[in-house]
């Protein structure tokens, strides 16, 4: 379908450096939007970890500070929402999944083709294991300098940048590997089940 | 009309582009436009869903941004309560530029989770601030469209936070609605410019006003915030320290995004 011209819209175009930064249908911002579906929790780090749990229910386990031991990266990338902002070379710190899955094996947890990310206040979401692995994905403990804020996710969010950015789960808990691709909390709400900005796979169905 | 919106991965229909017309523009504030759109096979929306716009400029470029729908499931048109942003690309043209005849392109209904039908059943507690009222008021007018039976089974509250009394969006609406129903109550609270004689509240939304307006935790009712986000982190904190099951809030954000 041809769009219908706009009449006496002109538009803010983004200068050529962020043109080729930005994907389809999106707008550069210079804030950090915050986005939830419900409260921002807070669950203190004395209580916190992080399990990874295999397909046969096997599941191993970090305390705060067996992931702080871990080794760290600090990684800039831009950010894309679905809600339409995309944010430019925006600076973290947090631990490869690489790292995590590598720990993982040690302690007997075999990966597979799915991985389902959980949180605390219930959130969930799904990402093929391909997305994840080989540098494209973290566990973001730090943001522009500083420890990540609740707000944006801390004390540890998934960080997945060259996805959409609901897949980069904040608070989040927990990895568990699926022989499936199981949908996730907007996954199951008519979002896309991978969410590549650069192909604009918002919802179900987008090519 | 569509009572299930979550599009399970079995159907992957795409949400597909629609031109609708504008049949109608209200003003609703100085800032504050709602437009009324012909539209042909919407296929059906949920109270508090909304919709993608794409607007597109001669050379082709093109920019979208999501708008909650204001209008309940049963109206005839839907439509969009769009306020106008401090130097928004889209929001400016929207509430500046467009007009009635003008072709707006959208796609939707998008969001199941911030979405409430009277089948869901009540309390229904909604607490917005500023343009955060729409998907809030698209509940509030579901409800009203519901058989006086039935809505007197779901009592509902509104909390409006606003700073100024000018600023409230559906105010004539919402008196009328709260006049002809005993079990609505619509509180406001005005932030920075109260009208002389006010006698409600006049802060930002905090514990005690939440206290004093909410229903206890204990009745477990449906709760849906809306509103900038200093204002939805407070309200939702709030609700969770008086005892709200975090996940019986659901909340949606805007940010200053140049939207």
């Amino acid at each position: 379908m041809t769009s219908p011209i706009s009449h006496g819209f002109h538009g803010r175009r983004p200068d050529a450096g962020a043109a080729v930064k930005l994907p389809p249908g999106q707008y550069e911002t210079h804030d950090f939007p915050v986005l939830s579906a419900g409260p921002t929790p807070h669950t203190p780090l004395a209580n916190w970890d992080f399990t990874l749990g295999g397909v046969d229910g096997a599941s191993a386990r970090w305390s705060w500070a067996e992931l702080e031991a871990l080794p760290h990266e600090t990684i800039t990338r831009d950010i894309h929402c679905v809600t339409k902002w995309s944010k430019f070379d925006t600076v973290w710190n947090g631990i490869s999944i690489d790292t995590i899955i590598e720990a993982g094996k040690v302690k007997g947890i075999t990966s597979a083709p799915f991985i389902v990310a959980s949180c605390d206040g219930g959130y969930t979401t799904n990402l093929p294991l391909a997305d994840v692995t080989g540098g494209k994905a973290w566990l973001a403990v730090g943001y522009d300098g500083k420890p990540l804020p609740a707000e944006h996710g801390g004390p540890v969010r998934l960080l997945v940048p060259h996805l959409y950015f609901w897949k980069s789960a904040k608070w989040i808990r927990g990895i568990r590997f699926h022989d499936r691709d199981e949908p996730g909390f907007w996954e199951e709400l008519g979002y896309h089940m991978r969410g590549d900005p650069w192909k604009e796979q918002r919802y179900t169905g987008d090519a | 009309m569509a009572e299930s919106t979550s599009a399970s991965t079995s159907s992957a229909r795409p949400i597909e582009w629609r031109v609708a017309t504008v049949a109608e523009i209200i003003t609703e504030t100085p800032r504050v436009r709602t437009l009324v759109l012909d539209l042909l096979h919407w296929p059906g929306h949920r109270a508090g869903q909304h919709v993608d716009v794409r607007l597109t400029a001669e050379d082709g470029y093109q920019t979208e941004r999501s708008y909650s729908i204001a209008s309940p499931p049963e109206a005839a048109r839907i439509s969009l309560t769009i306020e106008r942003l401090e130097d928004g690309e889209v929001s400016s043209y929207l509430v500046g530029e467009l007009r009635v005849g003008d072709p707006l392109e959208l796609r939707g209904p998008i969001g199941g989770h911030f979405a409430w039908s009277v089948k869901d059943g009540g309390p229904l507690l909604c607490i917005g601030g500023g343009s955060g009222i729409v998907p809030l008021m698209a509940m509030l007018r579901h409800r009203a469209a519901a058989t006086d039976e039935l809505r007197r089974t779901i009592p509902a509250r509104l909390l409006y936070s606003s700073r100024n009394w000018s600023e409230l969006i559906y105010r004539d609406e919402l008196e009328h609605l709260a006049a002809a129903d005993p079990t609505l109550a619509v509180t406001y609270t005005i932030t920075r410019e109260p009208p002389p004689s006010w006698a409600g509240f006049r802060r930002r939304i905090d514990l005690p006003m939440l206290e004093e307006v909410a229903w206890p935790a204990s009745s477990r009712p449906h709760v849906f915030v809306c509103g900038p986000t200093p204002l939805v982190e407070a309200v939702a904190e709030g609700l969770v320290a008086l005892g709200f099951e975090p996940q019986s809030v659901r909340t949606e954000r805007f940010g200053p995004t140049g939207a």
